[in-house]
């Protein structure tokens, strides 16, 4: 049978980009360890709506842990405290009745807040526009069996392509780096047959891209560890392998120009 | 209005090709002197926007979500169709047209879906060489498993996250597109209404999301491809921002709505555990392959499933269906374990649910082959129900899933106003009265990558040198100043109920009356409960905050607004359709077995309804259906 529960929230309220902010409490009544964190926030946020407030904004979509939309730190950890699951995952069950819990946005430079628990990640999308793709324009592809890829090979890609873009790597990280996402975009590709002939030119520029918002990688590992998918920190040092040898193509490249 | 479908002439095998022949077509230099709008940026949205793109088109892409990756088709999980016989077990462009129009029992275009089957095989090339990691095979090769509704292994998957992958592969290509500057994205802006200029679609009125900004676009055409209305129900297994609002605003303007009865039921989803729940999660079909699904015989039987042996099970779909059995198509699983559950047999603390039982696949195959295949829905399922189905059986239950209705369109995906197209689930095109597995994959991608790019140019061509209409015209003034006034009287009723409260409200009339199961006197119950409802939302909704600034109260209230619209066009066509068939099973129309009974005398046309200026009184149009190649005959999967 399900359980009822009081917290105690301490919540990130900021009414846009350029206000200050402040925490504030806020209770959460009738709380069922059934549901789902989120869930618990509706709740929450239909209680303040019925007492004349305004709820709380945060992102969320499928609820499925797949569309990458919900973020939220839940007392200091990204996607709150358990493992490999993104914060529509994560179960009151996970919590004690009495709690107090602190919730915030995801925090780093490169993703400002845009009110309260939502920030802007559109910073992802120009690292994957510089390069994050395979030049294939739609009709002149060649029959899928043609090429054989070795299913070790089509699964370590797949492994890389699971990241969901949530952006918990960059709010783990003491650094605010996105090495982690940029690795799992790059090796993705990167290790797939039909990925070689742009592969020196896609890491280089995304890892570029990437320098110009985010922070540096330092070997900290967090973003691993705060992964809802749980994407290796191995990707990362196939990229740094890769952009180096690029650097040393490209240039011969660019010699013969 | 006659629905003129513009079906080709010639067997139905040369339509496509005679088409893509006949069809008008701009040269590569001018196509960047016609600007195209995407709305919406899924399987099909994506894809199109990517592709026109490519050609060189002018295209303006927009999103609601943050960026384009998030949109729905993510969370497809089990696969994607296609005709490719590398199984060689007798597959065919003909065989997946077959099973396709019989699947969604004979409701259907035949020409549509025929060329549908045909791009199917494009799409699988086309994700390949983008990148996709489908699943393969030691020796390289693609491997396939087998969906509902068909005999043949011809569904390409990478693990349970086809639809993310998929997604994925679009979204780079679009990606690669607004970075060289083909392609401009709007995100967090959301579609509020559709401009038409004497009779012809001229553009769209936008809402920024984060700032509230009113906004018009023009263009010479306009695409939605904004996915389908799952939602109305509430409770559903689409993502909690799915939304009917474009394909809506589109009909109120005159684009004809098809169908909108026509709503498929998902068999294996997680059965509700209470009623805070927000949404309900679909476990993939392709569950099905391996898992068993059964009830105990005895209702009253407390006993752990384990404890109950074989003879006390009853395998109800392997008994009732024995050449299908556990893959029988989705419509008639979903109502086989409405049977079970509704003669007290359901399992689980609410007796809501049926067994989806691994225990003989785990002993034939092993616990790590099944991993292999379903491990991330094994985990998925542990999350949410706190229960491990390597152990127990999973307790499934069906639960809203896809719409096969949508906006009418032609052959070309164009509505009835000129201009204006509705591409994958957008649409009612392609999947009659029920929609087979995998396939949903297949249409979006068959509409963004290789149906709207061919068809596009041919409304385009003779529109060469015509000036844009101007955002200063009078018709984008008049949509922006409606717009303005709707978020405003929704800020200004100032109730006592929230959004929510309206919306689950709503939700459950229609679940109740217009679900798995239908009947007469239900349904003019929720004609008459919903517009009753409708008022009561229009004058007591409460919707804090303000209009300027990021309110997701109101995004919803708008969306929620259109549903109670939809709501009453649905139940409406639900009763008009007396027959039973697909999803839409009409309790007054079965055979003495529980079957569903269609009436091809009566009924074997799409019903698409006019906007008359009131939800409750809309115009019926009918296209008659015509079957050359396919005899029509009753379903059987027995």
């Amino acid at each position: 049978m399900s359980k009822t529960m009081k917290l105690t929230l301490r919540v990130w309220r900021q009414n846009g980009p350029s206000d200050a902010g402040r925490f504030e409490t806020v209770k959460a009544e009738g709380i069922k360890d059934d549901m789902s964190f989120l869930e618990m926030l509706d709740v929450v946020n239909e209680r303040i709506t019925n007492d004349g407030g305004e709820p709380i904004t945060f992102d969320h979509d499928c609820r499925e842990g797949i569309c990458g939309t919900c973020s939220l730190m839940i007392d200091g950890q990204a996607h709150g405290p358990n493992k490999r699951t993104a914060t529509c995952q994560l179960h009151m069950r996970s919590f004690r009745d009495g709690q107090e819990v602190t919730i915030e946005p995801w925090r780093a430079t490169a993703f400002p807040i845009i009110k309260d628990l939502m920030v802007d990640r559109s910073a992802f999308d120009r690292i994957v526009e510089a390069g994050g793709f395979i030049t294939a324009p739609t009709g002149g592809a060649p029959d899928a069996n043609l090429i054989p890829i070795p299913k070790p090979v089509a699964d370590a890609a797949m492994d890389a392509a699971e990241c969901i873009g949530c952006g918990a790597c960059v709010a783990a990280c003491p650094n605010g780096a996105a090495n982690l996402f940029t690795s799992a975009k790059i090796s993705h590709l990167n290790l797939l047959p039909q990925g070689q002939a742009e592969r020196y030119k896609r890491v280089e520029a995304m890892v570029e891209t990437m320098e110009e918002y985010f922070g540096s990688c330092t070997n900290h590992g967090e973003c691993e560890q705060a992964c809802p998918k749980a994407i290796s920190i191995d990707w990362i040092a196939l990229m740094n392998r890769d952009y180096a040898k690029a650097k040393f193509k490209n240039r011969r490249l660019l010699s013969r120009t | 209005m006659v629905l003129e479908s513009k079906i080709p002439e010639g067997p139905v095998s040369e339509k496509w090709e005679s088409y893509k022949f006949n069809r008008k077509l701009v040269n590569p230099a001018n196509r960047r002197r016609y600007n195209v709008i995407v709305v919406g940026t899924g399987l099909a949205g994506g894809a199109a926007a990517a592709t026109l793109g490519e050609l060189g088109y002018n295209v303006s892409a927009f999103t609601f979500h943050d960026t384009p990756r998030r949109a729905h088709s993510i969370a497809a999980q089990g696969g994607i169709n296609a005709a490719k016989n590398y199984r060689g077990d007798g597959d065919s462009v003909y065989r997946l047209f077959y099973d396709t129009i019989k699947g969604g029992d004979f409701r259907s275009r035949e020409a549509n879906v025929y060329r549908l089957a045909e791009e199917s095989v494009n799409i699988v090339d086309q994700c390949v060489a983008q990148g996709v990691p489908f699943a393969r095979e030691y020796g390289g090769m693609l491997d396939n498993r087998s969906f509902g509704g068909a005999q043949v292994s011809r569904t390409f998957y990478a693990r349970g996250q086809t639809g993310q992958q998929l997604l994925l592969g679009a979204y780079q290509q679009l990606a690669r597109q607004i970075g060289l500057g083909n392609v401009t994205l709007y995100n967090r802006c959301e579609f509020v209404d559709v401009v038409v200029v004497d009779g012809e679609a001229k553009g769209i009125v936008t809402r920024d999301l984060v700032t509230g900004e009113i906004r018009s676009h023009a263009a010479h055409a306009v695409v939605l491809a904004t996915g389908g209305y799952s939602n109305v129900f509430f409770l559903s297994t689409n993502a909690m921002a799915c939304n009917v609002s474009a394909a809506w605003r589109a009909h109120r303007r005159g684009a004809y709505f098809a169908n909108p009865c026509f709503t498929q039921i998902h068999p294996t989803c997680i059965p509700q555990s209470d009623e805070f729940q927000s949404k309900l999660t679909l476990m993939s079909e392709s569950l099905r392959n391996d898992g068993r699904i059964w009830v105990p015989n005895d209702p009253d039987d407390t006993r752990s499933p384990d404890r109950i042996p074989d003879a006390e099970r009853d395998f109800y779909l392997e008994r009732l269906y024995p050449s299908f059995g556990n893959l029988a198509p989705r419509d008639v699983s979903s109502r086989a374990a409405k049977r079970a559950c509704d003669a007290g047999k359901g399992v689980g603390p609410l007796k809501n649910g049926v067994y989806l039982d691994f225990s003989d696949a785990i002993r034939r195959l092993g616990a790590p082959v099944i991993q292999e295949r379903y491990g991330n829905l094994f985990e998925m399922y542990q999350r949410i129900t706190d229960e491990d189905p390597y152990k127990v059986p999973m307790r499934i239950y069906p639960a809203v899933h896809y719409t096969m209705g949508g906006l009418w369109v032609d052959y070309e995906l164009m509505t009835t106003i000129p201009g204006l197209y509705a591409a994958g689930e957008a649409n009612f095109s392609d999947h009659g009265a029920n929609r087979l597995g995998a396939s949903a994959l297949m249409q979006g991608l068959a509409d963004g990558y290789f149906v709207l790019p061919n068809t596009i140019s041919n409304y385009l061509a003779p529109k060469l040198g015509e000036k844009l209409v101007g955002t200063d015209h009078p018709a984008f003034q008049a949509a922006e100043a409606e717009a303005r006034a709707r978020f405003d009287g929704y800020l200004a009723a100032k109730g006592t109920r929230s959004v929510d409260w309206f919306h689950r409200e709503l939700g459950k009339i229609v679940w109740d009356y217009c679900g798995m199961e239908r009947t007469q006197q239900g349904l003019e119950k929720a004609l008459s409960e919903i517009p009753a409802l409708y008022e009561e939302f229009r004058t007591d909704v409460r919707v804090p905050g303000s209009g300027a600034t990021l309110n997701q109260s109101l995004e919803r209230c708008g969306r929620v607004d259109d549903f109670f619209q939809l709501a009453q066009a649905m139940c409406l066509d639900a009763l008009m359709r007396e027959e039973s068939c697909g999803g839409h099973f009409r309790a007054e129309h079965q055979y003495d077995d529980g079957e569903a009974k269609r009436n091809d005398d009566a009924f074997a046309h799409v019903t698409a309804w006019e906007w008359s200026g009131d939800a409750r009184t809309p115009v019926e149009h009918r296209e008659p259906l015509v079957f050359e190649n396919i005899k029509l005959a009753v379903r059987s999967y027995k």
